[in-house]
């Protein structure tokens, strides 16, 4: 790359998709607006793991945007945290947007495409935003772009439920950003400053002061109703149900990520583990939410005839899992939560990329139109359960390193009660993927039914999907990559939080 | 602190309860937006009074005046006005299309009408 635009990477990140988005507009045939948001996303990742790797070598990355310095103008600073989630967004969309455009063409009208594939870009965009920015107001605006190009996109999907469905994410993710707006506002009160930094340095002085404490109430519980922690997750089921399948892909796969970044970002990096824990006790509130997520999400997954909200279900137990990894507040329960973010985006975005797929032959994803699927998609299918078998934690898939992970960490703490919620979310996991399993290779098809022969999903999603089925497979076999970069992340997070409340 | 100091949080504080009883209350799909700009409102009242000063005056350079407001959060919430604005527009937009599609703007006839059947 030009010396030049390496310096400036970290603003790249976000300009890159951000520009993308008007010149899918502009170009207007779907085609070439695909074109131009594959480009986007795969540069996105070029660029993110080149600041990884940056992050990893020289340490936190600070860019002062148009040349401010740090407390008055906007600070872009990139940590191991940061880069480690951006990677995390930018794979996801890297994969899922080059290939799946069969997907697309099958379930968004022609006419509207390039309008699709912008609001993707300008999702994106805002994710990147928010985990490059050192800025907390600039944080909040972050969010606000990317949940209302979420909010559009869910709106794509079909008829009057799509709508609706976005119209309740909309209310709920409004009311959620308005809360971190209140908590910034009582945040600057206190401290005058809006760099993390900065509050973060100037915090001690005011540890006394009410404002303080409500500003930490009111950001935790607005980025719990963005990250749809249980009792908060109402407006996430039917979300990503109904949208179309490449966009339960995309967000399934990183928007609960990036809002699970930001809590870390917040409760760790800018109030501190000390303030947050030993002074606030959060872990009371977090821990038992977390596991009742857990278990709920699971219950109510069992039990659902439409397979796409079956896994919706499942994301609000799998963000309840790394909510309940950070909550541990310890270097092992941290790096288990941010290991489980990489692999459940992963298999996530497979399991929504197969659905997507399955939708593309038979048009429609309940249990009972997958009968006989594994006869006529058997390589879809053989995806989907690889992917699975990873939510459950089966060994040799990322999942089983995940909540292998969180498992040690919660026994670590003496959480044995948490220790078993962990191991019975995974037992619901593995009855309701049975579920699946069980309609599409044992019952017969219904009869009059499409076909006989076999029909895959369209290559572009096969390849997709197995591309990130396959990675969850690697990342299980081989935990250097995940595990080594979260375990430094982690301990960085605690170290630069400890002892300055003392 | 005196209440005479700080009665605009009190203001602030009726806004915000409102704003979010309306929301969580009403099945009107209308009214809900309407009780989230209520809402949003509250929070633009708090980051504005927040920057005023007893007898400041705007941010002007000039020698006569000494005591300035804070300018930075009026600036902050004039980008949180424009994010409102835009929620209420694509919310609005939806609102538009599912009457379109359902008949009604009541989320409980709508509830009804689709009975939980529709799976696409």
């Amino acid at each position: 790359m030009i010396p030049a635009l390496v310096d400036h990477l970290p603003a790249l990140q976000v300009v890159t998709p951000l520009l993308c988005a008007p010149l899918c507009v502009l170009v207007r045939p779907g085609r070439a607006a695909h074109a131009i948001a594959s480009f986007g996303a795969i540069a996105s990742l070029a660029i993110a793991a080149r600041l990884l790797a940056e992050v990893l070598d020289h340490g936190v990355l600070s860019y002062a945007l148009g040349g401010w310095a740090a407390p008055w103008g906007i600070e872009y600073r990139i940590d191991g945290l940061g880069a480690f989630t951006l990677v995390i967004v930018t794979t996801v969309a890297a994969v899922v947007f080059p290939l799946s455009r069969a997907s697309v063409e099958a379930e968004v009208e022609p006419a509207r495409r390039h309008l699709f594939y912008a609001a993707l870009m300008l999702s994106l965009a805002g994710m990147a935003g928010i985990a490059v920015t050192g800025d907390l107001f600039n944080l909040f605006v972050f969010l606000e772009i990317a949940s209302l190009a979420a909010y559009v996109l869910v709106a794509f999907g079909r008829g009057g439920p799509a709508k609706l469905a976005a119209l309740r994410y909309l209310v709920a993710g409004t009311v959620g950003a308005t809360f971190v707006l209140i908590g910034i506002g009582l945040l600057y009160a206190a401290t005058g400053s809006l760099n993390m930094a900065d509050v973060s340095a100037r915090l001690p002085q005011v540890q006394q002061s009410t404002a303080l404490k409500s500003a930490f109430a009111f950001l935790v519980i607005g980025i719990a109703i963005k990250m749809a922690l249980f009792p908060l997750h109402a407006w996430l089921p039917n979300a990503y149900a109904r949208a179309p399948s490449v966009v339960g892909a995309f967000l399934a796969g990183s928007s609960t990520k990036v809002a699970v970044y930001a809590l870390i970002r917040v409760v760790f990096g800018v109030f501190g583990a000390d303030y947050a824990f030993a002074r606030l006790s959060v872990d009371w509130v977090l821990l038992p939410c977390a596991a009742a997520g857990v278990i709920a999400g699971g219950v109510v997954a069992l039990f659902q005839s439409d397979v796409k909200r079956m896994f919706a279900w499942s994301s609000v137990a799998q963000v309840a899992y790394m909510v309940l990894g950070a909550a541990l507040a310890s270097a092992a329960g941290l790096s288990a939560a941010l290991v489980h973010m990489m692999n459940h985006a992963l298999m996530k975005a497979a399991i929504f990329l197969a659905l997507g797929g399955i939708v593309y032959r038979t048009g429609a994803v309940s249990i009972d139109a997958l009968a006989g699927i594994g006869r006529r998609m058997p390589l879809t299918l053989a995806g989907l359960v690889v992917a699975s078998l990873g939510l459950v934690g089966v060994p040799f898939t990322a999942g089983f390193v995940s909540k292998w992970t969180l498992l040690r960490a919660a026994l670590q703490g003496d959480a044995w009660l948490l220790a078993t919620v962990i191991v019975a979310g995974s037992l619901l996991t593995l009855l309701y993927t049975g579920r699946i399993v069980e309609a599409a290779c044992l019952r017969s098809p219904p009869p009059g039914s499409v076909s006989t022969g076999t029909a895959e999903a369209p290559p572009g999603v096969l390849a997709a999907l197995w591309l990130l089925a396959g990675a969850s497979v690697f990342l299980g076999l081989d935990t250097s990559l995940t595990v080594g970069v979260a375990e430094r992340v982690a301990g960085a997070l605690l170290e630069s939080a400890a002892g300055r409340w003392r | 602190m005196s209440l005479s100091g700080s009665y605009h949080y009190l203001a602030v504080v009726l806004l915000m309860v409102t704003g979010l009883y309306v929301v969580m209350v009403n099945t009107n799909l209308i009214k809900k937006v309407l009780g989230l700009n209520i809402f949003q409102t509250s929070v633009f009242v708090f980051y504005i009074s927040l920057g005023r000063l007893e007898g400041g005056t705007a941010p002007i350079l000039a020698d006569e005046l000494s005591r300035y407001a804070n300018p930075l959060p009026h600036v902050l919430i004039l980008t949180a006005i424009v994010v409102g604005v835009a929620t209420t527009a694509l919310a609005l937009s939806l609102v538009v299309q599912i009457h379109r599609a359902h008949g009604t703007m009541e989320e409980d006839d709508i509830d009804d009408r689709e009975g939980g059947a529709t799976i696409s």
